[in-house]
C-alpha cells in the first residue's frame, strides 16, 4: 500500500515536472495575414512563375537559373531544412499569368513566389498571389503601375527597375549623346512595353523633344512594314520600340528594308537583351541600341556569379535578369531566416504579413546588383541603367553585348 | 403585286442595311479624311499595296487548300493550317544546315529549291495522312463530325511538331541571292517580295489551268459536282479525294517556304494566325470557288496592309495599326452583308472558273 502510495506521488511529480520543463507552453506567432507551418521533415517551399518556353522563354529560363544558383550558394539548405523549388509557366501573357497564379495559389505550402517575368503576367496574376497570403518578389517586372500605390497588390516587391528608371535613360541617351529630337515609338500593347514607351515619350517632351509618331503592333504580328512606312512618313530621326523578342526582331529586319527608317538609330530596351533577339534580327541588328541593367555597374560578387553560371549551365546567361532573381531570391532568404520561429514539435513557423515585412524592411542589403533597399512602394532594386550597343560578333554568336555603350553621367 | 416594304424587307434586312451602309460611309470618310492630310504621298501607298500582296499571295495559297477540299467535300478542313507549319518547319533543318555550310550561298537556286521539294512533300504527305486517318473513316457523317476531327487532327500535330523540334522559333538563315530590291522611281520591291507575289501567281495559274483541262481537273470537277454520279462514270472519288488534299497540302507547303523566307521566323504555332485569315479570305472571295479564293487573299492581304492608316488615320484614332485585325474583319462582315457567298459567290468547280 505504502509502496503504491509512493508510486502514485512520484509519477505526479514526474507530470508536474514535464509541464513545467514546456512552459511557458509554445503558441506559433500570430499573424495578421496567416501563419505557414512547415512540419518538422518538410522543405521550404519557394515557386517561381516566369515564361520559360515559347518564343520569349529566354527570359524566364534565365531568371530561374539565378534562383537555382543562389538555392546552391545556400547549399540547397534554409534554416536546416531542404529548399524545394517548383514553378509554373506563365507564357509572357495575361491568361497565362492568370492561370499560374491560381495554380500556385492553390498550394498552402508554397511561402513566396519569384517572378513574374513579364509585367502582363503580374497584373492579371498578381491579385491571387496575394490573396494567398505570398510574398511575391519579381526579378523582372517593370511597368511603372505594379509599384503605383494605388494599383500594387498586398506583398510584392520587385528586385527589376522600374522603368520611370528605364524610360528617363534611354530618353537622356537619345537626347544627349545621339543628339536626337524627333522620335518614333512602337509598343504592343503589353503593360510593359506600353509603360515603358509612354515614359519615354514623356521624358523626350519634357527634354525638348518631339514623339512624330506613336504606334501600336500586336505581339503576334509578322508583318509590320505598313507601320513602319507610316512612321516613315512622320520623318523621325530615331525609333524607340521597347518590346519583346520575337515581334522586336522582326521589326529591327523589317525596319531596314523601308525607306525612311532604313537609316535611322533604332533602340530597344531590356525586353530584348537577349541571344535569340539576335538570333531573330540578324545582320539588321548590328549598331542598334539597346537599355538594360548595366552590369558593368555590378557589385563584385557578380564576376562569381557569372563563373557559377558558367559551370553549372555551360553557357552565359541567356538574358538580362537573372543577377536580380538571384538577389530575389536571397532577400526572401534573409527574412526567412529573419522571422521563421521554430516550435518545440520541430516545425517551422512562418508569419505571412512577418515576411512581409521583413522583406519592405530591406535596407543596405548586399546583392550583386548593387545594395538593395526597399522603398515602401516594394521598389526593392538598385537600378543602373546603361545602353548597349550591338556588334556583328554578338549577332554571329548569339550573346548579349558585354560592356556598355553609354551610361548616365552620374 | 404591291406587296409592302415591310414584308419585302424584314427587320433583320434593314437592320443589316443600315449597319453596311454606315461602315461604308465611315471607310469613305476616314480615307477622304486621311486623303486630305496628305501625310502619304503616291510612295507611301504602293509601298502599303506591295506589302499587302506580298501577305495576301501567300494567304491566296492557303486559301486554295480550303476551298479545293470545300469544293469537293463540302468541309472546312481547319488542320490546313498545320499542314502550312508542317512543310517549313521541317525544312528549315535543311535550310540551316546549308546556310552553314555556305551551300546556299554557293548554289542559290538549287539550294531555295530542295528546300521547296522537301517542305513541299513534308506538307503533302501531313495533309494526305490527315485525310486518311481523320477524314475518310467518317465519310458518311453528319457535317460537324469531320468537323471536330479536324480541330483535333490540328492540336495535335501542333504539340506533335513541338515534340518533334522545340518550342522555341528557328531561324531561316540569310540568302544573299535574295538581299536588295528594284528600285524604279517610286516603286521599290525587294527580290523576296518579288518571289513571293510571282511564285504565287504561277502557281495559282498552274492550279487554274490544272483544274479546267486536265483529265484529273475534270474528273474533281465531276466529284465536285455530285459524287455518286462521277462514281458511276467510273471515276475513282476516293483517289480524286487524295489528289485534292495532295494539291492543298503542296499549294500550302509552297506558301509555308515562302512565308518562311519573308518573316524568317518558324514556329508550331506559326500556322494559326496566316490559317484563320486564309481562311476568312476563302469565305470573302466564295468558298469552294478558285479565282475566289485568290482574290480574297489579295484583297485582305491589301486590306491588311493599307486599311487601318486609309480609313482610320484621318478618323483621329491613335495607333491605328494595331486595329489592322479589326478592320480586315469589319471588311469580311461588309462584303458578307451585300454579297453573303463572297466576292465572286460560292460557285462550284464545275463551273467554268
Amino acid at each position: 500500500m505504502n509502496a503504491r502510495n509512493t508510486l502514485v506521488v512520484l509519477s505526479l511529480a514526474l507530470v508536474a515536472l514535464i509541464a513545467i520543463a514546456c512552459a511557458p507552453a509554445f503558441t506559433p506567432p500570430a499573424d495578421a495575414v496567416g501563419t505557414l507551418k512547415v512540419g518538422a521533415n518538410e522543405p521550404i517551399h519557394l515557386t517561381w512563375m516566369f515564361v520559360v518556353t515559347g518564343e520569349d522563354g529566354t527570359l524566364g529560363v534565365d531568371s530561374r537559373r539565378g534562383i537555382e544558383i543562389a538555392i546552391d550558394d545556400k547549399g540547397g539548405k534554409l534554416l536546416d531544412r531542404a529548399i524545394k523549388l517548383d514553378g509554373q509557366d506563365s507564357g509572357c501573357n495575361a491568361e497565362g499569368g492568370q492561370a499560374a497564379a491560381a495554380k500556385l495559389a492553390a498550394d498552402a505550402t508554397v511561402v513566396g513566389v519569384i517572378g513574374s517575368s513579364c509585367s502582363s503576367e503580374m497584373r492579371a496574376g498578381g491579385p491571387a498571389l496575394s490573396k494567398a497570403g505570398f510574398t511575391i518578389i519579381s526579378p523582372s517586372n517593370t511597368a511603372p503601375d505594379l509599384t503605383d500605390p494605388a494599383k500594387r497588390v498586398a506583398g510584392y516587391f520587385r528586385t527589376a527597375h522600374n522603368d520611370t528608371i528605364q524610360g528617363a535613360v534611354a530618353a537622356q541617351f537619345v537626347l544627349t549623346q545621339l543628339k536626337l529630337k524627333n522620335v518614333a515609338t512602337i509598343h504592343d500593347g503589353s503593360p510593359y512595353a506600353e509603360g515603358l514607351a509612354n515614359v519615354f515619350a514623356a521624358n523626350i517632351e519634357k527634354g525638348g523633344g518631339k514623339v512624330v509618331a506613336k504606334e501600336a503592333v500586336s505581339p503576334t504580328d509578322k508583318e509590320f512594314k505598313p507601320v513602319l512606312t507610316k512612321i516613315a512618313a512622320a520623318k523621325p530621326e530615331m525609333l524607340f520600340y521597347p518590346i519583346f523578342i520575337s515581334a522586336g526582331s522582326l521589326i529591327t529586319k523589317q525596319a531596314k528594308e523601308v525607306p525612311g527608317v532604313d537609316k535611322i538609330p533604332l533602340m530597344a530596351a531590356d525586353g530584348t537583351f537577349s541571344g535569340d533577339f539576335y538570333k531573330g534580327a540578324g545582320t539588321a541588328a548590328v549598331g542598334m541600341y539597346q537599355s538594360s541593367p548595366d552590369f558593368s555597374a555590378f557589385a563584385a560578387g557578380y564576376k562569381t556569379f557569372l563563373d557559377k553560371h558558367q559551370k553549372k549551365y555551360n553557357e552565359k546567361p541567356l538574358s538580362a535578369f537573372h543577377a536580380h532573381a538571384y538577389d530575389a531570391a536571397n532577400v526572401i532568404f534573409a527574412a526567412i531566416e529573419k522571422v521563421a520561429v521554430k516550435g518545440p514539435d520541430g516545425a517551422l513557423y512562418i508569419g505571412r504579413q512577418a515576411l512581409r515585412d521583413a522583406v519592405a524592411a530591406t535596407k543596405d542589403f548586399n546583392g550583386i546588383t548593387g545594395k538593395l533597399t526597399c522603398d515602401p512602394n516594394g521598389d526593392c532594386g538598385a537600378p543602373v541603367i546603361a545602353v548597349y550597343q550591338v556588334t556583328a560578333d554578338n549577332v554571329s554568336k548569339a550573346t548579349t553585348p558585354e560592356k556598355p555603350f553609354w551610361a548616365p553621367p552620374k | 403585286m404591291q406587296k409592302s416594304l415591310a414584308t419585302r424587307f424584314t427587320l433583320t434586312d434593314i437592320f443589316i442595311y443600315i449597319l453596311g451602309g454606315s461602315i461604308i460611309a465611315l471607310v469613305v470618310v476616314g480615307s477622304i479624311a486621311t486623303l486630305a492630310t496628305g501625310l502619304y504621298g503616291p510612295r507611301q501607298w504602293i509601298d502599303f499595296t506591295i506589302t499587302g500582296l506580298t501577305l495576301g499571295s501567300i494567304y491566296s495559297l492557303i486559301a486554295l487548300g480550303y476551298t479545293l477540299v470545300y469544293g469537293i467535300l463540302r468541309m472546312i478542313n481547319f488542320a490546313h493550317s498545320e499542314v502550312f507549319m508542317s512543310g517549313p518547319l521541317t525544312a528549315y533543318f535543311l535550310a540551316d544546315a546549308m546556310g552553314k555550310s555556305g551551300y546556299l550561298d554557293e548554289n542559290p537556286v538549287l539550294g531555295i529549291s530542295l528546300i521547296f521539294i522537301l517542305a513541299i512533300a513534308v506538307s503533302t504527305i501531313v495533309a494526305v495522312l490527315v485525310e486518311r486517318i481523320a477524314y475518310r473513316p467518317l465519310r458518311g457523317a453528319p457535317r460537324l463530325v469531320p468537323l471536330i476531327t479536324a480541330i483535333g487532327a490540328s492540336f495535335f500535330l501542333q504539340y506533335a511538331f513541338r515534340g518533334f523540334f522545340g518550342p522555341n522559333f528557328k531561324v531561316y538563315p540569310e540568302m544573299a541571292i535574295l538581299k536588295g530590291a528594284l528600285v524604279l522611281g517610286d516603286l521599290k520591291m525587294s527580290y523576296i517580295q518579288i518571289l513571293v507575289i510571282v511564285a504565287a501567281m504561277l502557281m495559282m495559274l498552274g492550279l487554274n489551268l490544272f483544274v479546267q483541262y486536265s483529265k484529273t481537273g475534270k474528273a474533281m470537277r465531276a466529284v465536285a459536282e455530285d459524287k455518286e454520279t462521277a462514281a458511276l462514270m467510273g471515276i475513282n472519288v476516293d483517289r480524286i479525294i487524295v489528289t485534292t488534299f495532295m494539291l492543298g497540302g503542296a499549294l500550302a507547303g509552297a506558301a509555308g517556304v515562302l512565308y518562311a523566307l519573308v518573316y524568317t521566323q518558324v514556329q508550331f504555332t506559326m500556322g494559326f494566325v496566316p490559317g484563320i485569315k486564309a481562311f476568312t479570305a476563302a469565305v470573302l472571295g466564295g468558298i469552294g470557288n478558285i479565282p475566289g479564293a485568290m482574290l480574297g487573299g489579295l484583297f485582305l492581304g491589301v486590306v491588311e496592309s493599307l486599311g487601318p492608316t486609309l480609313f482610320l488615320e484621318g478618323l483621329q484614332v491613335p495607333a491605328p495599326y494595331q486595329l489592322r485585325d479589326a478592320v480586315a474583319f469589319v471588311m469580311l462582315v461588309l462584303i458578307l452583308i451585300f454579297r453573303p457567298a463572297g466576292i465572286l459567290g460560292e460557285r462550284l468547280t464545275e463551273k467554268k472558273a
